[in-house]
């Protein structure tokens, strides 16, 4: 745990003088808060003796004059309320500051996550990482850097006052604070340990909401609602039991503090009478008893002292429950930053890619290294620079798996993969994805623009370029079809475009990388037949240079390919042009007769 | 669809906390009052051990001059107040102790009350919330975002928490302890709790102040903080293009740009909030020391004290320093509860606003239903005569009383028929305008169109999703506003696009679509669907549990099991949206013979954008901007010549 914490406080970086700053000023505070009873205590004895105007200046036994005091009060105060400020002021740029570090921490580790890595973490897990468990982790940092040095200092400060002030008398809290303490930590790690359970159902409550707001199509059509209703009812009212639970061991805590002040009152005030009594005599002078171990002045802070140890002691209390509850989230955050990228680039690189050829070589491929079953077995084959390649099969039969591999989206588990006569893994990673463009099966815009957009394929394109590659897509008519045409808008996730107007701009994008190697994993599924054919005529004839694979559901997108390679089950199948795969594999002829059904055979 | 709204950081509505406060009053009145009771009683005891201490060490001093024993002799000491009383150390003692006493079983009673009503309050606001969530019609989740709902049974529902467990209880003990303390200084002294009160004003006026400054500023960060997560939310789900594009840089210099103004706004909210507690506390320091010396003067110059009581000053005589120590005392305690009640402002505030929200989700109209025709099983006679039973039988019928009190059962044969109909979700954009579709009892209908043409619309008008704004829709020649909701659902079994599965076993699942469901009926089902053989390989095969919405089975798979679910629930009415989209060609073909097999002898509609799916229907519609533009079986319309071929022929392109 402590490493974890180590790690997430290596992103302090440039607020760590704040954040060494901030004790600094606390430790100030607390001191004055300490101290200032003292002199007050001693201000009221003072005001006490007072018999004439000439008293405020000058005293008569030589301590310090009433209005000097006030000055020095004054002075203090003065004091406590810079620290006070500096110290709130520094702890919320450390705190804010480590927390900003750490979202951008996060957010390039993330950027810099293999495809395995990324699989590893749901997408909601990372969102809430970033979000809840970083503001979680700002607060408690805050309460370190403020209240964690406070108030163990002030329960040592104001105990050696006790002790300055009241002599003897101070034992009474060197007894009273381990037992309070103890009886405290009894309480908070008996709720602590029924607190963590509970929050585990408690998620899980909240999941189950979830399911029923997004499936309450579901929950409706099959008329669902009460057995859902009831369903919640039972759970609810479970996690409210073991909440009530934890909760009726966490109540003890406050009467305990009270027992513990009130205790050491009496103890205080009957003890410290009877001292006063036994050991000192009565000045007229002073009035007050003097020659004793203790005066009533000195009763009086004590009494003071007293509340604040113990108030400082519930503090640190309560501080490590909330630090208790943040160990989670620091060790969430912890985990993503620890998460090594499980592809990296190699130590001296190839920075550039000579031409689009790709073979594989006996390659199997595992999703996860523990997996039984490969994703991949045995593939083997030879693709020429600037071919068109179609690649048919079922859902899982393995055919994005096997393009992932080609840019080192996944590092193949056994055998090997060369583009452009070089095995993958000795180029850089950049030069290498640069030069082999994939449009996803899910294609994604970014909230933005339609030029920012197209932009991400290459920063520096004019604007010629960008209307060329939209016309290569297919995607001319949808910029010129808006208004603002490269400045229109783009909604997150792209929402106010149709799927198939997103393929067409998502192939304008890859486009405009200039790759060698072009992969389109059925990035064409919702555009029609007519402009798909258009697309892949546009591709073959402004980029005969490129080498073009295609992953089709439709036989039409792919039958005038170079090769096409039908894969089964993690294998491949077949190879071989539309006219010999009609003749010898038995899986591409079943899918041509589905989708070539016309009208008769029904 | 109508615009789906995001979560809104807004203040709460009028009334919340009166609201709030009454619910929780009616429901646990006597908790609420036992509560209310120990905790005056804590606060009083809280106070009255400062007094009483004081006051032991004035009646020692009182000992001193007269040469007594303070724990043996009982004697007469002027208190801070001004009266006199006959006592001693050893009576003061024994006082305080029961004083404490009861303090401390008053804290306990009234913590662990408190603790427990919240959490039963919380639980019968969070049932309620739920409760009424179920009830409310579709549009409702369409148009509200999914996490601000989620948002509601978390963080929210974590602010009234709050609210009730600590801040409430904090607002009415500073308080009572500040109005106490008040009372107890002006019975002392008239003109030391008027200088008490001018800083009382300064505390609030830099209160509202700075506080409105930090509030200001954390509204600010919370649009920044929707604005960070908003961007985040969008790269974890494009991470992938991000990585197949080498834009890592670019997105997170990008990133950081919105961070860094989250940082700065939030930086400043947090100080605002920070040197808050100092300011109060050091006005108070000062305070402290104008007391005192306002309190010495009135003493050395002998100023006419204006007190509540009878009491003089008499200079120089003793009462009156031990009336100063309490005094400073009291206006410590003063200051402190000031700064206590500022730290729980912002915990207020922000319970009112979560209240409200989930306040709203619980006064959100219900779906209505004014039907009275109700879905029974019925056992056909040969006679023709219907029987009502509650066996499960494959024939329903339509029940409904006569206004003379006889029943009529008129058999569900399946025939629908849309007369006319136009809607429209916002009541300004029309999605479906006049729009005539009949379908006899048996019968496939396909719709065929972009997305958006109005497909899915229609299916939510037959189970009423939504109601129509004009034309009618009967069912077996009732209208569908005349059937109970519940039971036309019932009658309509519904594979959609989205297959939503729920946490719970496989068989649970299945048997979601009919609870009275045997093992052996559920398994019967998951084999029309053909989703037998691969749950057999499930690790656990049927009692496989499913865990985040299926997530760890394909999606192929997940709609294999939406389609057995459909098969359990066994409805005389088929509605299939886009039930097999996310499967590939081949596979589709073993499901389609599933499908198939549950589509036999029933009424249903088919959306598909696979052509393919919907060859086979007895007529096919062809929506367009929510119109049919042409109607047909698949041959008609391949003679048509129309949109439907050139979609056919791959002319067209359906998005």
């Amino acid at each position: 745990m402590l490493e974890k914490i180590k790690l997430i406080l290596r992103s302090v970086r440039q607020y760590k003088k704040y954040a060494i700053i901030t004790p600094i000023f606390m430790v100030g505070e607390a001191a004055l808060e300490c101290v200032m009873p003292f002199i007050m205590g001693m201000f009221v004895d003072n005001i006490k003796g007072l018999s004439s105007a000439n008293d405020f200046f000058y005293s008569a036994n030589g301590s310090i004059p009433v209005f000097y005091l006030a000055l020095i009060l004054v002075g203090m105060a003065i004091l406590s309320l810079i620290c006070g400020i500096m110290g709130g002021r520094f702890a919320s740029i450390a705190s804010i500051g480590l927390a900003t570090n750490l979202r951008n921490d996060l957010y390039a580790k993330l950027t810099n996550f293999s495809f395995e890595n990324i699989d590893n973490f749901s997408a909601s897990s990372l969102v809430t990482r970033m979000t809840t468990d970083i503001n979680n982790v700002q607060m408690s940092f805050q309460m370190m850097i403020r209240i964690v040095v406070r108030a163990p200092l002030m329960l040592i400060f104001s105990t050696v006052m006790a002790f300055i002030s009241g002599g003897i008398m101070g034992l009474v809290f060197v007894v009273l604070i381990p037992i309070t303490g103890f009886g405290l930590y009894i309480i908070v790690k008996k709720a602590m340990k029924i607190f963590m359970t509970v929050f585990k159902k408690y998620d899980t409550l909240n999941e189950s909401v979830q399911e029923n707001v997004s499936g309450i199509r579901v929950v409706k059509s099959y008329v669902r609602e009460d057995f859902e209703k009831q369903k919640f009812s039972s759970a609810s009212d479970n996690i409210t039991n073991e909440f009530i639970k934890a909760e009726k061991i966490v109540a003890l805590n406050n009467p305990l503090i009270n027992t513990a002040i009130h205790l050491s009152n009496i103890l205080v005030v009957g003890l410290g009478s009877y001292v006063i009594f036994r050991t000192a005599h009565w000045d007229e002078g002073l009035k007050d008893f003097t020659g004793g171990v203790l005066s009533c002045g000195q009763l009086s802070s004590l009494i003071t002292y007293g509340i604040q140890i113990l108030m400082s002691l519930m503090m640190i209390s309560m501080i490590m429950v909330m630090l208790a509850m943040s160990f989670e989230s620091a060790r969430r955050i912890a985990e993503v930053l620890e998460e090594e990228s499980t592809i990296k680039n190699p130590e001296h690189p190839l920075y550039s890619v000579p031409n689009g050829s790709v073979v594989f070589n006996n390659v199997s491929f595992k999703y996860k290294k523990d997996a039984e079953e490969y994703a991949l077995k045995n593939i083997n084959m030879n693709i020429k620079s600037g071919q068109f390649i179609g690649i048919l099969g079922s859902t899982g039969s393995g055919k994005t798996s096997t393009v992932n591999l080609i840019s080192r989206l996944y590092d193949a588990t056994e055998g090997e993969i060369l583009v452009g006569g070089h095995n993958v893994k000795e180029y850089d990673l950049k030069t290498l994805r640069d030069k082999v463009a994939v449009v996803l099966q899910k294609n994604i815009l970014f909230s933005g623009t339609i030029e920012s957009n197209l932009r991400w394929g290459n920063e520096h394109a004019n604007e010629p370029q960008l209307w060329k590659a939209c016309q290569i897509a297919q995607a001319e008519e949808i910029v010129k079809a808006k208004p603002e045409l490269f400045a229109s808008r783009v909604e997150q996730g792209g929402a106010n475009f149709s799927g198939g107007q997103k393929q067409r701009l998502c192939i304008a994008r890859a486009i405009l990388k200039e790759p060698k190697i072009m992969i389109l994993d059925d990035s064409t599924s919702a555009v029609d037949t007519k402009t798909d054919r258009l697309i892949r005529k546009g591709l073959k004839e402004d980029l005969p240079e490129m080498t073009k694979i295609v992953i089709a559901q439709r036989i039409s997108s792919i039958e005038d390919a170079d090769q096409i390679i039908i894969m089964d089950n993690g294998q491949i199948s077949a190879i071989g042009t539309h006219e010999e795969l009609l003749k010898t594999s038995k899986i591409y002829q079943e899918v041509y007769f589905t989708q070539n059904r016309v009208g008769g055979d029904k | 669809m109508p615009p789906v709204r995001m979560k809104e950081h807004s203040r709460a509505k009028k009334g919340t906390m009166t609201r709030l406060l009454k619910l929780l009053i009616k429901e646990y009145p006597k908790e609420i009052v036992i509560s209310f009771i120990c905790l005056i009683a804590n606060v009083f005891t809280n106070l009255s051990s400062s007094i009483f201490a004081s006051l032991t060490i004035t009646t020692l001093t009182a000992a001193g001059r007269m040469h007594l024993n303070p724990f043996k002799d009982v004697y007469q000491v002027v208190s801070p107040f001004g009266f006199t009383i006959n006592t001693n150390v050893t009576y003061l003692l024994i006082i305080l102790g029961s004083i404490y006493t009861v303090g401390i079983a008053c804290a306990y009673i009234w913590n662990r009350t408190m603790a427990i009503v919240t959490h039963k309050y919380l639980n019968t606001m969070r049932k309620q919330m739920f409760s009424n969530m179920e009830d409310l019609p579709i549009k409702y989740f369409d148009t509200h975002a999914h996490g601000a709902i989620m948002s509601l049974y978390t963080n929210d529902i974590d602010t009234i928490r709050q609210f009730i467990s600590q801040a409430l209880p904090s607002l009415i003990q500073n308080v009572l302890m500040i109005l106490m303390v008040l009372v107890v200084m002006l019975i002392t002294s008239v003109w030391i709790t008027l200088l008490v009160l001018l800083g009382g004003f300064i505390m609030i006026l830099v209160l509202t102040k700075t506080g409105g400054k930090a509030s200001k500023y954390f509204i600010k960060q919370q649009a920044t903080l929707g604005q960070v997560e908003g961007a985040i939310e969008e790269s974890i789900n494009g991470l992938k293009v991000i990585k197949v594009f080498s834009h890592e840089e670019k997105s997170c210099e990008e990133f950081g740009e919105i961070n860094n103004q989250l940082c700065e706004y939030s930086t400043i909210a947090n100080i605002k909030g920070n040197i808050l507690g100092p300011i109060i506390g050091n006005i108070g320091n000062f305070l402290y020391i104008l007391c005192a010396l306002l309190g010495a003067c009135i003493y050395v110059f002998g100023w006419k004290n204006l007190t509540l009581t009878s009491y003089k000053v008499i200079p120089g005589v003793d009462p009156f320093a031990g009336m100063i120590a309490l005094f400073l005392m009291l206006s410590r305690s003063f200051a402190q509860n000031i700064n206590n009640l500022s730290q729980q402002v912002a915990f207020i505030v922000m319970g009112m606003a979560g209240a409200s929200r989930c306040l709203d989700l619980i006064d959100e109209e219900k779906e209505k239903d004014e039907g009275y025709v109700f879905l029974c099983n019925v056992i056909k006679h040969e006679d023709g005569t219907l029987e009502e039973t509650s066996e499960h039988t494959h024939d329903y019928a339509w029940k409904y009383r006569h206004q003379d009190g006889h029943l009529e059962y008129r058999e569900l044969k399946g025939d629908i028929l849309l007369e006319d109909v136009d809607f429209s979700y916002d009541g300004k954009r029309i999605i479906l305008e006049e729009l005539n579709i009949y379908a006899h009892p048996g019968q496939k209908i396909a719709f065929v169109g972009a997305t958006g043409a109005g497909k899915t619309t229609i299916t939510n008008l037959i189970n009423r999703f939504y109601d129509i704004q004009k034309g009618k829709i009967r069912y077996d020649g009732i209208n569908i506003t005349k059937i109970k909701k519940d039971d036309l659902r019932r009658s309509l079994g519904i594979v959609l696009q989205d297959t939503n599965l729920f946490t719970g076993t496989v068989m649970d699942n299945i048997r979601y679509g009919r609870l009275e469901a045997t093992d052996e009926e559920c398994i019967a089902a998951a084999k029309i669907a053909n989703a037998h053989d691969f749950i057999k390989r499930l690790p656990q095969g049927y009692n496989t549990m499913l865990a985040g919405d299926g997530s760890n089975l394909s999606q192929g798979q997940r709609q294999l099991l939406s389609i057995a679910r459909a098969a359990v629930a066994d409805a005389p009415v088929m509605i299939l949206d886009e039930a097999t989209s996310s499967i590939d060609t081949r596979t589709e073909l073993l499901v389609q013979k599933g499908t198939d097999q549950l589509m036999e002898g029933r009424t249903v509609f088919v959306i598909a954008h696979r052509l393919s799916t919907v060859q086979n229907a007895n007529a096919i519609m062809v929506l367009d901007h929510g119109k049919i533009i042409e109607r047909g079986d698949h041959d008609d319309l391949i003679k048509q010549k129309g949109l439907y071929y050139n979609l056919y022929t791959g002319a067209f392109e359906l998005e």
